[in-house]
């Protein structure tokens, strides 16, 4: 039975995720706004919320003062190398452990999860020495391996869960049927995993578009991605708070739109076998 | 043709032996079930049949032919999973036709069949449905029809009715003994419900632990379990087991009688005791008695319209044509 929902209550709880919704998106709003705003109001006390001149300043100088396509080039190819790759070492590893897991399965995986619970901090010594004497300090190869690595573990975890939610006896069906390995991965495990891979691959995405604090350390001029372009607004000449905000607008605004149009696969992704 | 013989064939994984050398034979248009508690190694033993799991040692043979190291696909049976196991992403026609398009059958040949089958499961009005749009009942129909057109040698069903709610599960089993009744094909039926077991089988096959405990038609193992095992697992509700000195008297170490060959009275009869349990299912009344110096508890099988009740003292009388007869090693004495 379905639980009566009254149009009083289905208002109510309609006004409530829409304040939730909105108070999560508040500071991204408000960085939009405020890139719209001169410095000096941007700073005013009390904040001005619309009403003020608009006006696309900021970004012209942003766009003066730095080469954003370079950065964003930077950031797609880091972001997007350290995907590929991880997702093809991912793959495999996640559908043995899934479909043939050993004794020692679990322990690997705990093992993976576990190289998360150190803070980077503590391996930037090593990592940055490491680099310097491999030469990979301030080039983009380097960084598509370290943010590889360091989302590798989720990501296999991610598809490990997925694939569990295969059940096994779905592709002995398929060998009773006739189906080889070939039509095996091609007829019935690929259809049944791609929702499940596409969303890591998306969300690992996301996770190294917007890794801070590697990317920051490890590149320079170079090799430095989006992320490096904002922190170039934040410090050095004191805080202009507007240019700030233009120059962290123009940086999310790919992965925004990115994030947008895949939404209903994300969400599909990241709540799949919470249903049955 | 589908006659399936096993000669010798085990099974171990890693250094635990789950089957040992075992003997069968199932004949050509055979219903055979494999019974048994959970563990006992009757999934086992019908995943070897199918060629999912790889014998350790001895042989299969269908139809004459060694197909101990065949491939699953090439041995010509049909497998109806527990789980239905139908692909998720496929129409209940592509499901169906999956196994056809894998042989790569002619298309209208495969309609055709497909047809067929839709016709005889009811299936006509849902070919266009994804699997998740359908009840269980349904799923496991649709799981049969796959398995139908790909005209096997024999049908293996691994406890196919185990996920449908009771009512449902009546319905599959006269369904499934209809198709047997039909096609005439071999069918081999693993279940841990005896009731399954005895309404459906031309041949049971009673394991534990791996072993084969017996093999017969369900009215030989009814009416002389070779063992107190067997004894205990056919029958419902359970045959009562006695030892002590009432076994002693019948020269056995212990003796079984079921529940409906004994009477129940309130004056007459050699044992007494008391009724703790009646449960009326309006056709029967089983009674459960308590304090009859004899065993925990004996249950009893009477007519519906008896009426003792919680307490009654009453009076109980086996019927000394039915008593079975066990030796001390659970063997039955002839």
């Amino acid at each position: 039975m379905a639980r009566s929902v009254t149009p009083r209550r289905k208002a109510l709880n309609t006004a409530l995720a829409w304040a939730i919704g909105l108070l999560i998106f508040f500071p991204i709003l408000w960085t939009i706004l405020t890139s719209f705003k001169t410095e000096a109001e941007a700073i005013a006390s009390p904040p001005i919320f619309l009403g003020f001149s608009w006006t696309l300043e900021n970004y012209a100088v942003v766009q003066e003062r730095s080469d954003y396509m370079r950065f964003l080039i930077n950031s797609v190819v880091i972001a997007g190398g350290s995907t590929l790759l991880g997702t093809l070492i991912a793959v495999p590893a996640a559908w043995s452990m899934a479909f043939v897991p050993s004794a020692r399965t679990k322990d690997i995986l705990l093992w993976m999860l576990s190289t998360k619970m150190l803070p980077a901090v503590g391996v930037l010594y090593p990592i940055y020495l490491g680099f310097i004497s491999l030469g990979l300090l301030d080039t983009r190869i380097g960084l598509v391996i370290v943010l590889m690595l360091i989302n590798l573990p989720i990501i296999v975890w991610m598809l490990y869960t997925y694939f569990r939610e295969i059940p096994g006896e779905i592709l002995e069906a398929a060998r009773m049927d006739g189906a080889g390995l070939r039509e095996e991965i091609l007829y019935v495990l690929t259809p049944m995993a791609i929702p499940g891979i596409a969303s890591t691959i998306l969300l690992n995405f996301i996770l190294a578009w917007n890794e801070a604090f590697w990317t920051l350390n490890l590149t320079a001029a170079q090799a430095a991605p989006l992320t490096a372009f904002i922190a170039s607004y934040s410090s050095p000449e004191g805080l202009f708070y507007a240019k700030l905000s233009a120059a962290s607008t123009m940086a999310i605004a790919p992965i925004l739109i990115l994030g947008w149009f895949s939404q209903k696969q994300l969400v599909r992704g990241l709540t799949f076998g919470a249903v049955k | 043709m589908g006659r399936i013989a096993l000669e010798q064939v085990a099974k171990s994984f890693g250094e635990v032996e789950v089957i040992p050398p075992l003997n069968l034979t199932i004949e050509d248009g055979e219903f055979c079930v494999f019974v048994g508690p959970s563990g006992c190694g009757k999934s086992t033993l019908l995943r070897l049949i199918a060629g999912l799991e790889d014998i350790s040692s001895g042989t299969i043979r269908i139809d004459g032919n060694d197909a101990s190291t065949t491939p699953p696909a090439k041995r010509g049976l049909a497998m109806v999973f527990q789980s239905y196991a139908l692909y998720p992403h496929m129409s209940v026609r592509k499901n169906i036709a999956f196994p056809m398009r894998m042989a790569g059958i002619p298309q209208d040949e495969q309609d055709r069949r497909i047809d067929a089958a839709a016709k005889a499961l009811n299936l006509t009005d849902y070919l266009d449905r994804r699997p998740g749009q359908l009840s269980g009942g349904q799923r496991q129909r649709v799981a049969i029809g796959r398995a139908i057109v790909r005209e096997p040698a024999a049908f293996l069903f691994d406890e196919p009715l185990s996920n449908l709610d009771a009512a449902l599960r009546v319905g599959m089993r006269l369904e499934i003994s209809e198709l047997h009744e039909r096609l005439k094909t071999t069918m081999i039926y693993v279940t841990h419900d005896q009731v399954e077991a005895m309404t459906m089988a031309d041949k049971i096959v009673v394991l534990r632990a791996g072993c084969i405990e017996q093999v017969g038609s369900p009215l030989d193992l009814y009416r002389s379990p070779r063992n107190l095992f067997v004894a205990g697992f056919i029958g419902s509700p359970r045959m009562n087991l006695i030892s002590g000195p009432e076994a002693a008297r019948h020269d056995a170490a212990t003796v079984g009688v079921r529940p409906e060959h004994i009477a129940i009275s309130a004056e007459d009869g050699p044992w007494s005791g008391t009724v703790r349990v009646s449960e009326h299912l309006g056709s029967d009344t089983f009674f459960h008695v308590h304090d009859t110096g004899l065993a925990d508890v004996i249950t009893v099988r009477a007519d519906g319209e008896v009426g003792f009740r919680h307490g009654d003292r009453v009076r109980l009388t086996p019927r000394e044509d039915m008593i079975h007869r066990f030796d001390a090693q659970g063997l039955r004495l002839p």
